[in-house]
């Protein structure tokens, strides 16, 4: 946050990502919104307590950052920033469910523990999936899909203003964080009784700047709705890419294929 | 060509604040003119030309471009015929790419996507920026930031550029391409700006602002050269015509 800069250029870093050339780059938007809904449903459906039948789940962001070519840690940075959201959610599961879950000859590990990592995991998974349909597909290529399906303008208007402004938030708060240490005498951070001026400071200025950004958005013919020119119709492949990953959702969350290939490993037969 | 004339009536605007921004300003534009609107700060410059473009609406009286008055319900053809170049580059480019905000307007009047890249490639050629194409805007230097907010306005094809301190924070360098850029336009210039000098160079008329009035309204060299009203205005002679800050020798007018 001290370098403006750096924190803006890190936080555009997805769009960067979303003007790659790639084969997943070149999948309609809207097989890859539905792909991703598809896999953030099949993801929270799970059971707080199937840990393992989740597991290969990671395959589809593994695979699509491969193909993209996106780089694995700039993206796995921003989850790890939602982490603590997750961990807040799952924190108490260990202490209130102590029943044991599974039994080992050194630890017992309670069912607590074991819905803490599912949380965890599924937290992780989501956040994932819709990081990178963001960095293989931008926003405005997001919001376009979504005009398709008809979702109401106004919904898309907030997401796309939303997302434009943190950049603008992140900027304004460099500033002033900035401003603050130059005058803080060497002190590292800032100060308790700071903190209510300078929010209240960084929500003026950065009201004020949306509002220009919004009018030279007016200025240009805005009327609510981006318009993202060159896009192409869905083709067979498009639908084939949202079927293939469809079908092995659906294989993954009705088949446990972890314990499968343990049974296979151990030559168990049921 | 009475469409391009710029007519403003007794305008009055007064922000929420209390503060009396304009007070009764009039004026009329006619097409090709290049004018200088020059006061200092407070004057009211930035908030008539948001009057210009559409951003803002009097309190009082009114503006016409051409027949139309600017009104919520003529914006989207205000919008087309005035183009307004803001302060701050940044605040104008908000896309992933030089191109994609180069297209922002067009593609918001829903023109084909071949007439739209005919139009950000022939703007971003005008500018001198057009290997920029593919570059995220915020990667830009200033004086390229501000030729492809330019730009952005270009794409649009203004009738009237309006531009809120076009010379401001550039180097030396990059406000001279400026200057040679906005004399090679033919459109309505509208130029609110400190920099007297552009002003003699680019402007054959010039309005004096002050607290929120029209001072005075004339030829550019009239007006700039009038000490007096200059420092009565908050403002001085252009450096152009200041003495040597060497020997001291005046310039001759």
């Amino acid at each position: 946050m001290s370098n403006p800069a750096e924190s803006l250029y890190n936080i555009r870093i997805l769009d960067e990502f979303a003007d790659k050339k790639s084969i997943i780059h070149d999948v309609h938007p809207l097989m890859k919104v539905l792909t991703t809904g598809a896999y953030l449903l099949v993801t929270v459906s799970f059971s707080n307590y199937e840990l393992s039948g989740m597991l290969p789940l990671i395959f589809y962001p593994v695979i699509i950052m491969t193909l993209a070519d996106i780089p694995m840690v700039p993206v796995f940075k921003r989850v790890l920033l939602a982490l603590p959201l997750i961990i807040g959610i799952g924190l108490f599961n260990p202490i209130y469910d102590k029943s044991p879950m599974l039994v080992l000859p050194w630890i017992t590990i309670s069912g607590g523990w074991v819905s803490f990592f599912a949380i965890l995991i599924k937290g992780f998974l989501t956040i994932l999936a819709a990081l990178i349909l963001i960095a293989t597909t931008g926003m405005t290529r997001i919001a376009s899909a979504l005009r398709t399906i008809r979702i109401p303008g106004v919904f898309i208007i907030q997401l796309l203003l939303t997302y434009r402004y943190i950049a603008v938030l992140v900027e304004e708060a460099g500033r002033v964080v900035r401003a603050y240490s130059l005058r803080s005498a060497g002190e590292k951070g800032i100060k308790f009784r700071d903190w209510g001026s300078l929010t209240g400071h960084l929500l003026i200025r950065s009201i004020e700047r949306a509002q220009r950004v919004y009018r030279s958005m007016c200025c240009r013919g805005f009327t609510g709705e981006y318009h993202t020119g060159r896009e192409k119709g869905i083709g067979i492949g498009d639908i084939l890419y949202f079927a293939g990953w469809s079908l092995s959702f659906v294989i993954i969350r009705y088949f446990n294929i972890p314990e499968m290939i343990g049974w296979v490993m151990m030559g168990v037969r049921r | 060509m009475s469409h391009h004339i710029i007519q403003a009536n007794n305008l009055k605007y007064k922000y929420p604040d209390g503060r009396q921004a304009l007070n009764g300003v009039a004026f009329r534009i006619t097409h090709g003119e290049s004018v200088g609107i020059v006061g200092a700060n407070g004057a009211g410059k930035s908030t008539l030309l948001m009057h210009l473009a559409g951003v803002l609406f009097p309190d009082e009286g009114e503006i016409r471009i051409g027949d139309v008055p600017v009104t919520k319900k003529t914006l989207p053809l205000i919008r087309q015929r005035v183009g307004m170049v803001f302060q701050d580059p940044d605040d104008q480019l908000f896309m992933t790419t030089v191109y994609d905000d180069v297209a922002f307007g067009p593609r918001n009047y829903k023109l084909p996507e071949e007439e739209v890249e005919k139009r950000v490639i022939s703007s971003l050629n005008t500018v001198g920026i057009l290997h920029l194409k593919d570059r995220p805007p915020y990667k830009l230097s200033g004086g390229e930031k501000r030729a492809a907010a330019i730009a952005t306005v270009l794409a649009m094809n203004p009738d009237i550029l309006v531009m809120d301190e076009p010379t401001s924070s550039l180097d030396p360098k990059s406000r001279r391409r400026l200057i040679r850029l906005l004399q090679s336009f033919t459109h309505t210039k509208i130029i609110a700006t400190h920099d007297l000098d552009m002003v003699f160079e680019l402007c054959e008329r010039t309005i004096v602002l002050k607290d929120g009035r029209v001072i005075t309204d004339g030829p550019t060299e009239k007006i700039l050269c009038d000490a007096e009203l200059m420092e009565e205005c908050g403002l001085e002679l252009p450096l152009g015509l200041q003495g040597c800050p060497v020997c001291g020798t005046k310039k001759p007018i």
